[in-house]
């Protein structure tokens, strides 16, 4: 074994060196003024729409830097309050107590279609059929016309807002604590396709041909119903700011609104903003509202 | 400045070591100041022994999620401590030197694979071959334990390796000299004496699984209610932190940290044990002279 | 045939068989994920951005993403790392202070990541005003790798042999310069482990950085900008099911990246080696 050398071997001088300049570098570059960047931040499913629209408004304005983040609805009413973003994204059928202080504008709407594994035979549910379902009233799809199986009955987490819109149109009821729960549309699916005896529900954009959809009080879960207003299952997607939009963030409001965001949005499963419609009061039918009692709720 | 620099050098690196605990302070104290009142509002018994989670209703009982936190850990370490040791033994005491110079850094390359790629996997392939071989809806906690069993593989294993390379090649040769077969002198006297050192591999990698989020997540069903059976599904404490926090409020948002602090806390005692373990090793080592 | 002989042959069978199952599952996951994701996986894949949702285009901003955040939280973690393993091995007897810090960085290698990303959320994101940015997700994920680092490096200082640092002190050197010159060269293959792990670990964190720098899928301009790694597209895509295709190909990446790191590694590390007992 011979001694070690004394001299600091050039290996080791390197390694400081570069990481202090690495360093120094990355926090030049991020000094730089931070006007003309929208923060969004929000609904999961509404996230991927966003980035698509943002790519979009991006190419058009390359001045504006739009960024877009997930965490959940709930996530994007506290960041819309708290600034960290300038606009908060929710597809909540119901804006919560402290959303109030927001300004909620709806872009978009999503149907919630029922889905079933492609071997279940069951075509069609009721609504309360369904509460029941969810509610763990009803265990066994025999029940329901089908096969002599129990229900695999699929949720998402609390916090979604696919969740609260389902329950809340639903009529609000507790979830039976044997539901499995998942975290996401994706994930939904999955689940729903790999096991027959599953039941589920997940934006309808994202129904593909390994689950199927049911329909729900006699009508099938179709653009058309949804934007008729007679496929009840529907919920608003909200771009959220602090007090009414302005600046640079109404720039990309109006642009998501406008015939190209709409067009883009429509393209990739989600239907266009009601016709007239720039808040909740508006309903989220087409339908003429008819007033505060009015509306799709 | 050799003198200087000398008597400099101690009192930066305390400083530099003092930032390391106060990180985790800050971390602990932020997660007590968010929980604790709440445990001291809700009451610990509420807390921990009730089955009851509705939070949108108020209530809070999270015993489920701790039985099946140690369902799924216990299956895990029945599933990783075994294969983990076994392994281990294999490739320090009776592999050729060459195999442990490939096989221990493919192993590694187990432990760098991220969790979710294991969730995936385990949502593809091991539920749906779980629902179909043994019935249930796949997403269970026995899919959660195959899944945290073999990500633990690699830190088991580690250390495990660590303990038995350090037991000093004496003993091995002193019981071979008595006649016995190398099979026999590992299992009489190299596992005995490396016994503390695996059994801290085995609590880190305790640790580890109870820490475990998005795999789990994605495996285990998520479902609230208490597990009855390995097929069940089932929600561990971690997965309802990470399920829940994003949106939730006040009391809802108190209770999720509350929960923070429950594994917090196991954590601490499981790293106590192990560090307790080792310790016993060594100690056991130094009386005997080495 | 003796006895002891056959339960022998009948242990080590067993025990082998034991190691071949644990490689068979690691080849499983491996070729599993390779075998989708290795066709998806073209020049274009890795430098092009997300398009269309993530359906379409590539993964180049979030390998960009990865680098730049493990690279940076590494930057911040080693130095706090070294420095605590060079003073509890080198500076102090094993004392109360020492064995309560020794326990704390146990505990912080402990907590669950959902944990660090929300703490990463609430201090660095909002209190400090950060945003959510690079470098709110790299001095989370050096919190989260501190341990790591701390007790690697801590294994590799002690493995320098003491007689080592006696011959440097009585040649006249101080305790300081023995350091520098003589122990941390001669620990550095350990510490290098530590670095390699912690940031197989960083790769993978998904938790801990969504929280903290968010999911942008643009390049980042700045230490300000937020950033997606290539583990939360991972996620996301598969999340949201919206090409699981592209989701494998991130996979491969992934699986590919930490194959190199780990490799890399060895490689410096037989080097290293190699020179220092020559």
């Amino acid at each position: 074994m011979t001694f070690p050398s004394l001299r600091p071997s050039l290996e080791t001088r390197r390694v400081p060196a570069f990481a202090v300049s690495l360093l120094c570098c990355l926090l030049a570059l991020g000094c730089r003024g931070r006007e003309g960047s929208v923060t969004l931040a929000g609904s999961t499913a509404f996230q991927p729409f966003a980035e698509k629209l943002a790519e979009e408004y991006d190419d058009a304005h390359p001045e504006v830097n739009v960024t877009v983040q997930g965490g959940g609805s709930a996530l994007g009413i506290s960041a819309a309050l708290n600034g960290a973003a300038q606009i908060g994204m929710a597809d909540l059928v119901e804006l919560p107590p402290d959303a109030s202080a927001l300004v909620a504008t709806v872009v978009a709407r999503d149907g919630i279609a029922v889905v079933v594994n492609p071997k279940n035979r069951i075509a069609e549910i009721s609504m309360p059929k369904l509460r029941a379902v969810y509610m763990g009233k009803i265990r066994n799809w025999k029940e329901l016309g089908g096969g002599d199986a129990p229900i695999t009955v699929v949720s998402r987490e609390s916090g979604s807002g696919t969740r609260s819109s389902f329950e809340s149109i639903l009529g609000r009821f507790d979830l039976t604590s044997d539901a499995i729960i998942q975290d996401s549309n994706g994930t939904i699916r999955e689940t729903v396709a790999n096991d027959g005896n599953a039941i589920g529900y997940l934006s309808y954009g994202l129904v593909n041909e390994k689950i199927r959809s049911v329909e729900v009080d006699g009508v099938p879960c179709s653009s058309e119903n949804i934007l008729a207003g007679s496929y009840r299952l529907v919920r608003p997607i909200y771009l959220l700011t602090l007090g009414a939009p302005r600046g640079t963030p109404k720039g990309f409001i109006d642009y998501v609104l406008g015939p190209a965001g709409q067009a883009s949005i429509v393209a990739d499963g989600l239907l266009p903003a009601p016709r007239g419609a720039a808040s909740p009061a508006g309903g989220v039918s087409d339908a003429p509202a008819p007033g505060p009692e009015g509306g799709a709720r | 400045m050799n003198l200087g620099s000398d008597r400099l050098a101690p009192r930066l690196l305390l400083a530099v070591a003092c930032t390391t605990m106060l990180c985790l302070l800050v971390i602990a104290l932020f997660i007590f100041k968010e929980g604790l009142p709440f445990m001291v509002k809700v009451g610990l018994g509420d807390f921990l022994l009730s089955s009851d989670w509705r939070p949108d209703s108020g209530h809070f009982g999270i015993l489920p999620m701790i039985v099946s936190s140690l369902w799924v850990t216990f299956g895990a370490l029945l599933i990783g401590a075994p294969l983990g040791i076994a392994g281990a033994v294999f490739l320090a005491e009776f592999a050729p030197q060459g195999l442990m110079r490939v096989v221990k850094p493919a192993i590694e390359l187990l432990s760098g694979i991220p969790s979710v790629v294991y969730g995936f996997i385990g949502v593809m392939v091991l539920a749906p071959f779980i629902r179909s071989a043994a019935g249930g809806p796949g997403l269970s906690i026995l899919a959660a334990a195959i899944v945290l069993g073999v990500m633990i593989l690699p830190t088991v294993m580690a250390i495990a390796i660590d303990a038995l390379r350090s037991v000093p090649q004496s003993y091995r040769e002193g019981a071979l000299a008595l006649g016995a077969t190398k099979w026999q002198s590992v299992r009489m006297v190299v596992l005995v004496a490396a016994r503390s050192g695996l059994l801290a591999g085995v609590i880190l990698g305790m640790g580890r699984a109870i820490g475990e989020t998005m795999a789990v997540i994605m495996v285990a069903g998520n479902a609230v209610k208490m597990p009855l059976s390995a097929l069940d599904s089932a929600r561990t404490l971690t997965a309802n932190i990470a399920l829940e926090m994003g949106y939730a409020t006040g009391m809802h948002r108190q209770a999720l940290f509350a929960t923070g602090i429950v594994l917090f806390l196991v954590i601490m005692i499981l790293n106590g044990l192990a560090g307790a373990a080792l310790k016993r090793g060594s100690l056991k080592r130094r009386a005997r002279g080495r | 045939m003796n006895s002891h002989k056959l339960s022998q042959w009948a242990a080590v069978a067993v025990l082998a068989a034991a190691t071949a199952l644990i490689l068979a599952v690691l080849a499983f996951i491996v070729f599993f994920v390779l075998e989708k994701g290795l066709p998806q996986i073209s020049l274009g894949f890795l430098l092009d951005r997300p398009r269309n949702m993530g359906k379409e285009g590539g993964i180049g901003p979030a390998i960009v993403g990865t680098l730049l955040l493990s690279l940076l939280a590494i930057a911040v973690a080693l130095p706090l790392g070294v420095g605590t393993a060079i003073y509890l091995s080198e500076y102090t007897r094993e004392s109360r202070l020492t064995k309560a810090i020794r326990f704390g960085t146990d505990c912080l290698a402990g907590i669950p990541s959902i944990i660090f990303g929300l703490f990463g959320y609430i201090f660095f994101v909002t209190t400090l005003r950060l945003g959510w940015s690079l470098i709110a997700g790299a001095l989370t994920l050096a919190i989260m790798i501190l341990p790591t680092l701390i007790r690697t490096s801590e294994e590799a200082i002690r493995a320098v042999p003491r007689s080592w640092r006696e011959v440097s002190l009585s040649l006249g050197a101080t305790r300081w310069e023995t350091v520098r010159k003589v122990v941390l060269p001669n620990a550095l293959p350990g510490i290098l482990t530590g670095v390699m792990l912690s940031f197989g670990r960083s790769i993978g964190e998904t938790a801990a950085v969504i929280y903290t720098a968010g999911s942008s899928f643009r390049l980042p301009r700045g230490a300000f900008d937020s950033v997606r790694t290539l583990a939360v597209h991972f996620y996301i895509l598969a999340r949201e099911g919206l090409s699981t295709e592209k989701a494998y190909g991130t996979a491969a990446v992934l699986v590919i990246a930490v194959l190199a790191v780990n490799a890399t590694t060895y490689a410096l590390m037989n080097r290293f080696i190699r020179r220092r007992s020559r």
